[in-house]
């Protein structure tokens, strides 16, 4: 890649949520304004912006990171999953998302996308957590609302659901 | 909060980045993982007129296990090296230590050699760094070199790092039978920067401390076999030694006292692994 300068608009492409997708950048946009103005998915969230909130959690190929500590030059050529591309189809909610809703892990829903996202990738590679592995990987997360009790038991009720049914996820 | 302006160059070659940052000196930056110098960007700390994607050199991926090193190349993220699964057996002090490095939502992208190259005195990584006697790897189109890591921190926030150089590597020694190692941490919570951090590593003959967050570097000292109030008196004489900070977290006193008394739960935890 030649050097990008400073005042120019760059192409940038990945695939967000199985779809391949393009917009301009300045090298210095974050990935958090790139996916919000650019791109238009307003789903992820902005709180801190210097990576301490977790509002804006995504999966990077296939880890999750805060979309405001990357760069959207660097995310070219990604795969990249954001709050988006959770349900299943339109009208459906992921296994995660609705033991969310049964449980009231969310009020305000400003930390819940990135909450959200950071369990989804979790579960999938620890289908048995328990309640401390959780609480430890949560720490990554703020939420002002919840007092995180019922986030814990909507993961712990969503891990179980997923070993019970794992076509659901 | 947003960056202010720079270009941005994905490095093909090893080449590239030595060119851009003998062109462009302190004005250059390479960026790896990102996880310190984005925040230090957006706040406008630092002001980069060029930065250099490291991500993309295979040859810096490399996690090498060699019979008395590991050498653990600048591109390798910290989720990477904790998923190692020879980690706990070849340096399980740095097992220990990166769960408290950041969250599992930062060491995803966050590297090694990064939080050596930016040196918080408070990381856990570069204190580990200095509590095992490990190795700094820079290279520039000039020359290559090794510093070890006693010299290479040199200050709050500052290394021994030429502007034209970069971290290639870092290496640590592989575990001796014969020691046991322990790490400790007291944060306002899990995953922020430690108040203070403890590394100690202990053999038949001889106790090593090293801690971070207290001083303006991590500081380490070593010292003979010692037991009860003769421990005691030598953590205390550490305690006095570093120069500790005062910030909103935690008083120097404060500070001082958590060495002592986590500089010896620290002591006597590396002793019962030994055992
Ligand atoms: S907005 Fe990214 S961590 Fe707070
Ligand atoms: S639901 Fe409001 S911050 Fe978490």
């Amino acid at each position: 890649m030649p050097r990008l300068s400073a005042d120019r608009r760059h192409r940038v492409r990945f695939t967000l949520n199985g779809r391949a997708v393009e917009a301009d950048a300045e090298p210095r946009m974050l990935l958090t304004d790139f996916l919000r103005h650019e791109l238009g998915q307003t789903g992820t969230h902005v709180g801190c912006e210097h990576g301490v909130c977790g509002a804006c959690t995504i999966e990077i190929d296939g880890m999750p990171a805060r979309a405001c500590l990357t760069l959207a030059v660097q995310a070219d050529g990604a795969t990249i999953r954001t709050v988006e591309g959770l349900a299943p189809r339109p009208g459906r909610l992921s296994v995660l998302q609705e033991a969310f809703r049964r449980h009231h892990a969310l009020q305000c829903g400003f930390c819940t996308a990135g909450i959200l996202m950071s369990l989804d990738t979790y579960l999938r590679s620890h289908a048995a957590p328990s309640e401390t592995d959780l609480r430890e990987f949560l720490g990554g997360h703020l939420c002002r609302c919840t007092g995180y009790t019922p986030i814990l038991a909507a993961a712990l009720d969503a891990a179980k659901l997923l070993r019970e049914a794992p076509v659901h996820a | 909060m947003k960056p202010s302006r720079f270009d941005y160059q994905r490095a093909e070659t090893l080449a590239d980045v030595h060119a851009a940052l003998a062109e462009n000196g302190n004005d250059a930056r390479v960026i790896a993982g990102g996880q310190t110098l984005l925040p230090m960007l957006s706040m406008r700390l630092a002001r980069p007129k060029l930065l250099v994607d490291i991500m993309h050199l295979p040859e810096l991926r490399k996690i090498d296990a060699g019979r008395n090193a590991i050498r653990i190349g600048a591109g390798v993220r910290q989720a990477e090296l904790l998923a190692w699964p020879e980690l706990a057996r070849h340096q399980p002090l740095l097992a220990a230590a990166l769960p408290w490095v950041g969250h599992a939502q930062t060491r995803s992208r966050g590297t090694i050699c990064g939080s050596v190259a930016h040196a918080d005195p408070s990381a856990e990584i570069p204190l580990v760094m200095l509590a095992l006697g490990g190795t700094i790897e820079l290279s520039s189109r000039r020359k290559r070199r090794s510093v070890p890591a006693a010299e290479f921190f040199t200050g709050m926030m500052s290394t021994a790092r030429a502007p034209d150089e970069m971290i290639e590597a870092v290496s640590v020694p592989v575990a001796r039978a014969n020691t046991g190692t322990a790490f400790q941490e007291f944060g306002r919570r899990h995953g922020d920067f430690a108040i203070v951090a403890c590394a100690a590593s202990v053999s038949r003959d001889s106790i090593s401390i090293a801690v971070g967050g207290v001083a303006d570097r991590p500081e380490r000292r070593d010292f003979p076999v010692l037991d009860g109030g003769a421990l005691d008196d030598a953590l205390d004489a550490f305690a006095w030694q570093l120069d500790a900070r005062e910030d909103l977290h935690a008083t120097a006193p404060y500070r001082r006292e958590l060495v002592r008394r986590m500089g010896r739960a620290a002591i006597e935890e590396a002793r019962r692994c030994l055992a």
